[in-house]
């Protein structure tokens, strides 16, 4: 019997089986064939009429796409394929990169996470792509393979526009490196949605800080936003607000402004460019607010 | 389009079957298995009607190929029966009144049999949100959370 299969365009689906079949077939099928992994965004986009493939590669099954191992000194290595709930379940996640857990655990729901993975979720290059803001703020790498092999892109060059990237033809994201933290780091991740929970982001705001004695306030300090502009952006001016100090509540403030004057967003269905920009203000003095006192209790 | 060869097993039954590429495991589930416990709602991983277990693990039925399957077990709101006996989860729910139209409720059912099964004694805040891809329209919540509470304790 013939099932029907409403909504859904007539595609060829490909269980790839080693990078150079997936680089191949990439550069074979320029125009028609998508990258597939949870498929949470390419099924729901077929479905729209959005993204109508011809072949779906999947590269689930590639060794080492879901895999996550940790090297103090190389970091964290998560496969491009690794789902969000692999992730934020993993042992050295929890305890190393709790911001991490954060981001991941704002994705929509649990179900959608078993799917979901962190490659699949940077690759959309969504300016509300939760785990984007933590790859920014903890610097991470984006290793691509292609056909002239392996290259890594700093997370800060990857995001290009809004579902643009800096992959060129025939690469696909083989893994995230995320470099273990500074000694004495501390992030949060907080994120504004219509509901509580589940929701695309109207807004987000990451901050991170540790102690360094280079910096005349004794700590460096990152900031991240997400759904404000054309891609996640850092805010290098909120940063040297901060790593210049003294870190107290009118500094937090003043890199609040900073956030809000880097901002950019545009006005849609979730909400107003104004509404955003202020969010993007209480967001980012928060997240510093409580960043700054999980320091103090450390240090 | 090509079709695959695939064989998984459903609810504790081997499955050998032949699908094209872009038939979703939903699809396959309902209309080649008959097995309309899992419903289609809104075909986006947002209201979980069609939310099923994949080696233990849920997952929303629209947003899976029927091909990536092949060698997987799937568990249904068929499967958490045993035996003619009902799941702690099914119990508590017509004990507690987890039930209004119904239509959510084979999901809500997968989604919290998943959560028992990886935390044993959640409390409400995990076990809502163990719940917050599941969207029931009726009963506002509340006798559900009440009911999988009632079921990790034992049914009591």
């Amino acid at each position: 019997m013939e099932l029907a299969n409403p909504g859904l365009p007539n595609f060829d689906y490909v269980r790839a089986t080693t990078p150079a079949e997936v680089i191949g077939l990439l550069l074979q099928h320029p125009d028609d064939a998508r990258l597939f992994m949870g498929g949470t965004d390419v099924f729901v986009r077929m479905r729209d009429g959005a993204m109508t493939p011809k072949l779906l590669i999947d590269v689930k099954r590639l060794p080492g796409l879901t895999e996550i191992t940790y090297d103090p000194e190389t970091g964290l290595h998560i496969g491009a394929a690794a789902n969000m709930n692999a992730i934020a379940r993993h042992p050295v996640v929890l305890e190393h990169y709790p911001l991490l857990v954060e981001s991941v655990n704002a994705v929509a729901s649990y179900p959608l996470r078993t799917r979901a993975t962190m490659g699949g979720n940077l690759c959309n290059a969504s300016p509300c792509a939760d785990t984007a803001l933590a790859a920014l703020l903890l610097e991470a790498m984006l290793v691509a393979a292609g056909p002239d092999g392996d290259r890594a892109i700093p997370a800060g060059a990857f995001f290009l526009g809004p579902g643009k990237h800096a992959l060129k033809p025939g690469e696909f994201l083989t893994r995230i490196e995320i470099p273990t933290p500074p000694a004495g780091w501390a992030g949060r991740f907080i994120k504004l949605g219509r509901n509580a929970h589940g929701d695309l982001a109207i807004a987000s705001a990451a901050a991170g800080g540790y102690p360094d004695e280079s910096a005349p306030s004794g700590y460096r300090f990152r900031v991240a936003l997400g759904s404000v502009a054309p891609t996640p952006i850092r805010v290098p001016e909120a940063e040297a607000i901060l790593a210049q100090g003294p870190i107290n509540e009118k500094t937090c403030d003043a890199a609040a402004d900073a956030a809000r004057a880097a901002a950019r967003p545009i006005d849609d269905v979730r909400a107003s460019a104004k509404y955003r920009k202020a969010m993007v203000k209480t967001l980012t003095r928060r997240a510093l607010v409580e960043v700054w006192a999980m320091l103090q209790k450390e240090g | 389009m090509a079709t695959h060869q695939i064989t998984l097993t459903v609810n504790g039954v081997k499955e050998h079957t032949q699908v094209s590429s872009n038939i979703t495991l939903l699809t396959l589930l309902r209309e080649r298995l008959g097995l309309t416990g899992t419903k289609n709602g809104c075909a986006a991983g947002e209201c979980g009607a069609c939310t099923v277990l994949i080696d233990g693990e849920p997952v929303n039925a629209c947003m899976v190929l029927a091909v990536e399957t092949d060698g997987a077990e799937i568990v249904t709101v068929e499967g958490l029966a045993r035996d003619g006996e009902l799941d702690a989860l099914q119990a508590a729910f017509i004990e507690h009144t987890g039930v209004q139209c119904g239509f959510c409720t084979p999901g809500v059912l997968v989604s919290a049999r998943a959560l028992l099964n990886r935390s044993p004694d959640p409390d409400e805040d995990e076990i809502k949100d163990a719940l917050r891809g599941n969207l029931c329209r009726c009963t506002g919540y509340v006798r559900i959370v009440e009911a999988v509470k009632a079921a990790a304790r034992g049914g009591d």
